[in-house]
């Protein structure tokens, strides 16, 4: 199996260029009339910002601009155009892009890994957002003398899901990472199959979230999980016995505490149907469990899923509550395989703001904090860890890797993937404007299948890259030597200068 | 079913129009005059909903854009582009931020509770409230109140004293007298403003919203005018007057009444309880280093209830001051080491602006809060304190109808109300009493970053 995974190979990646008429970009350029039209630009720009117009270049791909940091090359157009016609300048409508947690740079540097497969220039800030706090102050110690003899062709991302011993199949992932939850109603039937065709070609998994098994998915079942939730929307003893994980979900980071809301809007006869409702009235998910009020209630419930489908691992998806290690055993005592901490940072469809911001712990502590736990315990080698709820970029994905998790689950950043820009109205009126989050059949048909499996797969792999480069950077042959390392990483906000011996990144 | 505590909630329009985060920016030179012009395919129909606002020769454009960039992505000559707001990145200051302010304003039209779609934007964490989380009740664990619907959680809090045992006779009879207790269905009570306008209209605009609510408003004797009289159930007089030149029947009728600080605090709530022995009495101190000490003072000398005030940012009265949370955790557990927290009640408030300061406060040892800016801010204040100065209001706060703010008002309880139950629900804890000094269900800045982060970067 192990030898499977080394051979696994990554899909290609293919250009997948903004399905909008200008990509959003972080520059803007502006060519004068005094332009001649000579071409020595096109010519110049080794990252293909022009193309031949008729009375001077078209701007076709600004958004691949590096702006002011090209003054350095020898081929920066703004001061090679022999009639001195071109502007460089910041975009300002730029500014109001994004957010503290997906600034600009991030979502920009997204979409450029999404359209190309490429790692973008570092004049876009693609580690980091700008938060102030936890992932946004944390860096990697890259060790000075980068002798690092390990060959990059050499270097495992694979993770093994499977860690119990139990007599059920081990199931590898060739990357340490999955995509989480977002239920059909929630997210168009596009979004839904593009992620699921992603996941699959990537050699992962991709959830379905509380909504059903549309048929559509059937081809992609190994690539599957599914979801239990509380509302048991969707959920059939047929689609348990379909795939090889079977995921509860207990509560949600972005709402700790409290169940889902679908407005009857959502709600069309093709989504009532799937969950076996109403067309047209609100449906909820209540909190909790109404059938689970302790460890041995959970472990009836796993049991359940065991008995029902006799190869499926269980994951249990809880949040991050002041005693989430103690959560966490229980998890492990009930017989789940895979425990996925969902930080209190993580996304959603629509919940209220003061339970995003306040309820439960981000992800960033509640990993570590679990991790030790586990280890004291001595059983943290039997169980897989996974963390969700505010995993933005491939560094943070590294980061809380070194502080205890062996893989991550995704699903904002396939959003931004796919041109969500954070605007943060998913839920009002027809949904999302740009055809993510919505089941309007007019904006469900902003969004093509092909483009939107190709630039999750882009993305995923311009991350393996990084993740990679990670790895050889600090000596390591396989991303389970990263697991709990936090000797390799240094929160700037308490290191000490003196104990720092290396790069930090 | 039992009756349960609900605020009826209604939109109430604003009179201004909104300051928006960003603005719309659509040139016309250059246009191509596109057949199909991409203004014509928002999904939000700003463009056909464009409108001039004529009292303030406004673009409505702005407010009606959700920022979705299809325009500004779709025009062919990039004719339109976003910019920030500079009016709206100037409203309030540091701690009275744009999005606080735009928040209330939000509640207090739509009397909703603001909800979005996608992950929290904001901040890791930040100053004063903003560096604590609440607790959930994960499943796999029981929890102590087990798990209700939000319909059977109470928000309803008593002020006075209480005993702490009960005394009886031989033949059985009670020998103790209970000190008067009043109770309010939400744990707020509306406190003086620290600066506004000619305030006429708004204490009846906010008297009206704390009588719809059950709370009170507290009111300064000098200030209290006849038309006052039959709302003063819901009144909590501030002695700013010497007691003898009030009228003795208006303290008859008083449930409760406040006592500024000072030394002889104590006599003076012996002379009201002359007068009024069922009122409750609350002596008012601003919240300084020595809080605790001087409450444990007052306890012992027989006080009901103390208000604690920090100023407007949340701050006490010292050199190095502590924010208000930091410095009722300190209090409250004093009180409970020295086995006295029980027998007074604890209010507290100064720089409380959103709903989740409420909950946060109340963990940390308050038993109910007061609240002033937010106040205002229902009714459109900007939090400019142009008036401080004494110069013109500039949303006409002198001139409003006192329906109308005492509506803004009550939607923004409404909606402080239902997310203090979405706190409540989440934490599995069925009444507001038992949140109080939960700090074991809080988690704090300072002792996760210890915990967590400080051991990073370290070999062994």
């Amino acid at each position: 199996m192990a030898n499977d995974i080394q051979k696994f190979e990554f899909p290609e990646v293919k250009v997948a260029p903004s399905r909008f008429r200008h990509a959003l970009s972080k520059h803007r350029i502006t060519i004068r009339k005094s332009c001649t039209n000579c071409g020595l630009c096109i010519d110049l720009c080794p990252y293909h910002v022009y193309e031949k117009g008729k009375k001077r270049p078209n701007l076709s791909s600004e958004h691949l601009c590096i702006g002011f940091a090209c003054s350095r090359n020898d081929f920066f157009c703004v001061r090679r155009c022999p009639e001195n016609a071109i502007r460089v300048g910041l975009n300002p409508s730029f500014e109001i892009l994004g957010d503290k947690r997906w600034p600009a740079d991030l979502l920009s540097s997204t979409w450029h890994m999404a359209e190309t497969g490429s790692i973008p220039h570092p004049s876009l800030n693609y580690k980091t957002g700008d938060s102030g706090g936890g992932f946004d102050r944390i860096r990697f110690i890259f060790p000075p003398d980068r002798i690092s003899k390990i060959s990059k062709s050499e270097i495992t991302t694979a993770i093994e899901l499977n860690r119990s011993g139990d007599s059920r199949p081990r199931v590898t992932i060739p990357i340490p990472l999955y995509l989480g939850g977002m239920s059909f109603g929630s997210v168009s039937i596009v979004t839904m199959l593009s992620r699921v065709r992603a996941a699959a070609a990537l050699g992962t998994f991709c959830c379905t979230g509380e909504g059903g098994y549309p048929e559509e998915l059937m081809p992609y079942d190994d690539h599957i999980i599914t979801q239990v939730a509380t509302g048991l929307f969707g959920v059939r003893e047929e689609t348990i016995k379909r795939v090889r994980i079977v995921e509860f979900k207990y509560a949600q980071g972005a709402k700790p505490g409290l169940g889902g809301h679908l407005l009857g809007d959502k709600v069309t006869p093709r989504v009532a149907a799937m969950r076996e409702a109403v067309p047209g009235s609100a449906l909820f998910s209540p909190f909790p469990f109404h059938s689970v009020y302790s460890v041995e209630d959970h472990k009836k419930h796993v049991d359940w899923i065991k008995e029902t489908n006799p190869r499926a691992l269980v994951s249990v998806k809880v949040s991050t509550p002041t005693d989430v290690d103690m959560v966490a055993v229980g998890s492990y005592f009930a017989g789940a395989h895979i425990v996925q901490l969902d930080g209190s940072y993580g996304g959603t469809g629509a919940a209220p703001d003061i339970a995003k911001k306040n309820i439960a712990m981000p992800i960033e502590y509640a990993v570590p904090k679990v991790h030790r736990f586990l280890v004291e315990e001595g059983i943290r080698e039997n169980i897989t860890i996974i963390a969700s709820g505010g995993i933005r970029t491939a560094y943070d994905m590294a980061k809380i890797i070194a502080m205890g998790a062996d893989g991550v689950c995704l699903g904002t950043a396939d959003l931004v993937a796919l041109e969500c820009i954070r605007c943060h109205h998913c839920e009002s009126g027809r949904g999302c404007a740009r055809g993510i989050a919505t089941t309007d059949e007019e904006l469900t048909g902003l969004m093509g299948l092909e483009w939107g499996t190709q630039r999750i797969i882009n993305m995923y792999v311009a991350w393996r890259d990084q993740l990679i480069d990670i790895l050889s950077r600090l000596g390591m042959k396989s991303v389970t030597e990263l697991v709990g390392r936090v000797d390799v990483i240094a929160h700037l906000d308490y290191l000490k200068g003196r104990d720092i011996h290396g790069e930090l990144v | 079913m039992p009756l349960k505590y609900h605020i009826h909630s209604a939109p109430v329009p604003n009179r201004f129009p909104k300051i928006t985060k960003s603005g719309v920016i659509a040139w016309e030179e250059g246009c191509l005059k596109c057949a199909r012009c991409v203004k014509k395919d928002c999904v939000y129909k700003v463009y056909e909903k464009k409108d001039l606002d004529e009292r303030q020769m406004l673009d409505s454009l702005d407010s009606v854009c959700m920022d979705c960039f299809r325009c500004v992505q779709g025009c062919p000559n990039r004719l339109i582009q976003k910019g920030t707001n500079p009016t709206y990145k100037a409203l309030g200051d540091r701690y009275w931020t744009p999005e606080i302010i735009s928040n209330i304003w939000f509640q207090a039209e739509s009397g909703r509770i603001p909800v979005s779609g996608a992950g929290y934007g904001g901040p890791f964490s930040g100053i004063g409230f903003d560096a604590m989380w609440t607790d959930m009740s994960e499943i796999v664990r029981p929890t102590r109140d087990g798990i209700h619907g939000r319909e059977y959680i109470s928000t309803t809090v008593d002020l006075g004293r209480k005993l702490m045992m009960l005394d009886f006779d031989e033949t059985g009879k009670m020998l103790s007298v209970p000190p008067p207790l009043v109770e309010i269905p939400l744990p707020v009570i509306f406190d003086l403003l620290p600066w506004s306008p000619p305030k006429e209209k708004i204490i009846r605009s906010m008297l009206k919203a704390a009588k719809m609510l059950g709370t009170f408003l507290t009111v300064r004797a000098s200030d209290l005018e006849q038309d006052m009289i039959p709302d003063l159930p819901n009144i909590m007089l501030h002695l700013d007057r010497q007691l003898e030149s009030i009228d003795r029947r208006l303290i008859e009728t008083l449930r409760i009444l406040e006592i500024p600080s000072s030394k002889d605090a104590l006599s003076l709530q012996r002379a009201i309880k002359e007068i009024n022995p069922s009122a409750v009495t609350v002596i008012r101190l601003s919240l300084d280093p020595g809080s605790s000490t001087r409450i444990l003072e007052l306890i012992r000398d027989g006080a009901e209830v103390i208000h604690l005030c920090a100023d407007e940012n949340g701050l006490e009265k010292a050199e190095n001051p502590l924010f208000i949370k930091d410095r009722m955790k300190e209090i409250h557990l004093r009180l409970v080491e020295k086995g006295v927290r029980d027998q007074i009640t604890l209010l507290a408030g100064g720089g409380i602006a959103m709903a989740e300061h409420m909950a946060k406060l109340i963990i940390c040892g308050a038993d109910a809060l007061t609240i002033d800016i937010p106040l205002l801010v229902a009714m459109e204040c900007r939090v400019c304190r142009r008036c401080k100065s004494g110069i013109e209001c500039p949303v006409e706060l002198d001139k409003i109808d006192s329906n109308w703010g005492g509506d803004r008002i009550r939607n923004l309880m409404a909606g402080w109300h239902n997310q203090l139950l979405e706190i409540l629900g989440a934490m599995g804890i069925r009444e507001v009493r038992r949140l109080r000094g939960e700090m074991g269900r809080a988690m704090f800045f300072e002792d996760l970053e210890k915990e967590i982060f400080a051991t990073m970067g370290k070999r062994g």
